[in-house]
């Protein structure tokens, strides 16, 4: 997997400060990574390690303060539909049925490129990617908080990126839901290849789900302590995985990493 | 004490032995036409009874030979004609007060209407921008604790005509609590929506519509709400000064004339139209900004 095409998204030694006033806060320090096309990367850490800084950046929603972010060798410096992003919480507009949220994606991204019917048929047939037609003329009030992330995460798909960022995109729910929506995601990324960076501070869903795992060191100024692969081959299930050795070998190593060598340091601020 | 307690249990066990009955099932629509009757009552009644009791002291109070204020009863039989008939035409300037509020209403609603769009698009501008709020808003401040009547000579002396001025002084009330609202309603916005628009590359105007004003409706409905009550209050001063059909001007005819009990007429038109002014604006608001709260 890793052979294929180098160098797709290159984060080359970036670094992120905030200022405030004469304060000057160091985030993210001497960040490198190269991810490959159609990849899985989970991005762990404890909180208040920048993991969703990092993402940010990816994103384009914040500027890198030094270093450079390469996506197919062009440099992201702003925000756009190829770099999609399911946030932490869903960011669905209230206001607007679930059909019409997956609506305002598509009709922005393709609005020169399809027909007022080839949208349509792409907005139902990214809720159908997700099993949510059903509620499709619902608003975000009206279902569930996994339901919503679902939506959420047919909005960023109906923007064929190039690159699916997800932000603790199931932190919020509960353990059933969070599991049905793993189950979802790896299926999705079985079927259409994406690549697909997920923040996570969950051990479990990082080794189930990434073909590699990004363990941040604590901050100020973290950095990438250590990479993971996580060589288990795919279709993986959850069952007949929680006694393979390569499973429990990968889990022991990020747990050691978080626990052990890196951990978390009560009220640092 | 725990071994006593589990072992008394089992002796209580056999007991469920109760029937379902069924009860004989309430007359539905009778019990919901009661409910709907007494919830009407509860709502009226009040405020009914306190009107009489109002209008009783009144009567009382002015019943005397020296009272220089008409009674109910007076207003009744003077000024029947201006309550029976608000819409009858005897001449230009002798019409119904139906017709003077149209007049009025009318310049609010030009006053009022320029005041909401200017409003909203100034105040979207501030909101967006920190700089432009902290260099305009103390100003606004000021500006929007100058009473309506105090604009009205300035507006005279650029307009040169007393409707324009009107309608000047409408648009210069309403306008401040409309952009101090919207400018508090944008900068409201969750920064998750900004992310969604930022990652959708929308433009400002697509930002606008479809994040900005559905974001900020029901901010910037309470401050159409404040404005049009402020219009309608600026509107009968401002008339009163300036002249025309409208009701204000009414007003100040009538004590030209010393009709005081046409006055106390006049009085109950403009409080119900301006209560009415205030629920329809409320009224548009919820329905506008409906499903904005999750």
């Amino acid at each position: 997997m890793t052979s294929t095409s180098a160098k797709y998204l290159h984060i080359d030694r970036v670094c992120k400060s905030f200022t405030n006033g004469s304060k000057v806060t160091d985030v993210l320090s001497d960040i490198r990574l190269t991810i490959d096309k159609g990849e899985f990367v989970s991005i762990i850490g404890h909180s208040g390690c920048g993991k969703s800084t990092l993402l940010n950046l990816i994103a384009g929603l914040t500027d890198v303060t030094t270093g450079a972010l390469k996506l197919e060798g062009r440099e992201v410096n702003a925000p756009g539909p190829e770099r999609a992003v399911v946030f932490q919480n869903h960011s669905l507009l209230p206001w607007l049925t679930v059909y019409d949220n997956v609506k305002l994606a598509v009709n922005k991204v393709f609005s020169a490129t399809k027909t007022r019917a080839e949208r349509h048929d792409w907005i139902l047939h990214n809720l159908d990617l997700v099993q949510m037609t059903h509620a499709a003329d619902k608003r975000p009030g009206e279902i569930s908080g996994g339901m919503r992330q679902r939506v959420g995460i047919a909005r960023a798909l109906s923007m064929e990126p190039k690159v699916l960022l997800l932000d603790e995109p199931f932190g919020a729910l509960d353990a059933l839901t969070r599991a049905h929506l793993q189950d979802a995601v790896m299926d999705i990324h079985a079927r259409l290849g994406n690549t697909m960076i997920m923040i996570t501070h969950d051990v479990d869903e990082a080794v189930l789900l990434a073909d590699r795992i990004v363990m941040m060191t604590n901050g100020p100024a973290a950095t990438i302590g250590e990479v993971l692969d996580v060589a288990i081959p795919r279709p993986r299930d959850r069952i007949a995985l929680a006694s393979h050795p390569d499973y429990v070998r990968a889990r022991e190593a990020v747990l050691r990493f978080l626990y052990e060598r890196h951990r978390f340091v009560e009220a640092a601020e | 004490m725990s071994v006593v307690a589990l072992k008394s249990r089992p002796a209580e066990s056999p007991k469920p032995e109760a029937k379902v009955m069924a009860l004989p099932a309430p007359p539905k629509s009778r019990l919901a036409i009661r409910r709907i009757l007494s919830d009407i009552a509860g709502r009226v009644l009040p405020p009914a009874v306190v009107l009489v009791v109002l209008l009783a002291i009144w009567q009382v109070a002015f019943s005397g030979q020296t009272s220089g204020l008409p009674t109910p009863s007076t207003v009744w039989t003077e000024s029947a004609d201006l309550i029976l008939d608000p819409f009858y035409v005897y001449g230009t300037q002798d019409i119904g007060l139906g017709w003077r509020v149209l007049t009025s209403l009318e310049r609010v609603a030009y006053g009022f209407g320029l005041a909401a769009v200017v409003g909203v698009l100034v105040g979207a501008i501030l909101g967006q921008s920190a700089l432009m709020m902290r260099g305009f808003d103390p100003i606004f401040q000021v500006l929007r604790t100058v009473p309506p009547l105090a604009w009205l000579p300035i507006s005279l002396a650029a307009f040169m005509d007393s409707r324009p001025s009107a309608i000047f002084v409408i648009f210069i009330t309403a306008i401040w609590p409309i952009i101090i609202n919207t400018a508090a309603g944008v900068r409201a916005i969750p920064q998750d929506y900004r992310n969604v628009a930022a990652v959708l590359r929308l433009n400002q105007i697509e930002f606008f519509w479809k994040i900005m004003v559905p974001s900020a409706a029901p901010y910037i409905f309470s401050g159409l709400r404040i404005g049009v009550g402020l219009s309608w209050l600026a509107i009968v001063a401002a008339e009163m000064l300036t002249g025309g059909v409208g009701i204000g001007f009414f007003i100040w005819d009538a004590w030209n004339s010393s009709r005081l009990t046409d006055i106390i007429v006049a009085l109950v038109y403009i409080g119900i139209t301006g209560f009415v002014l205030d629920r329809l604006v409320g009224w548009i608001g919820t329905v506008v900004s409906r499903g904005t709260a999750t």
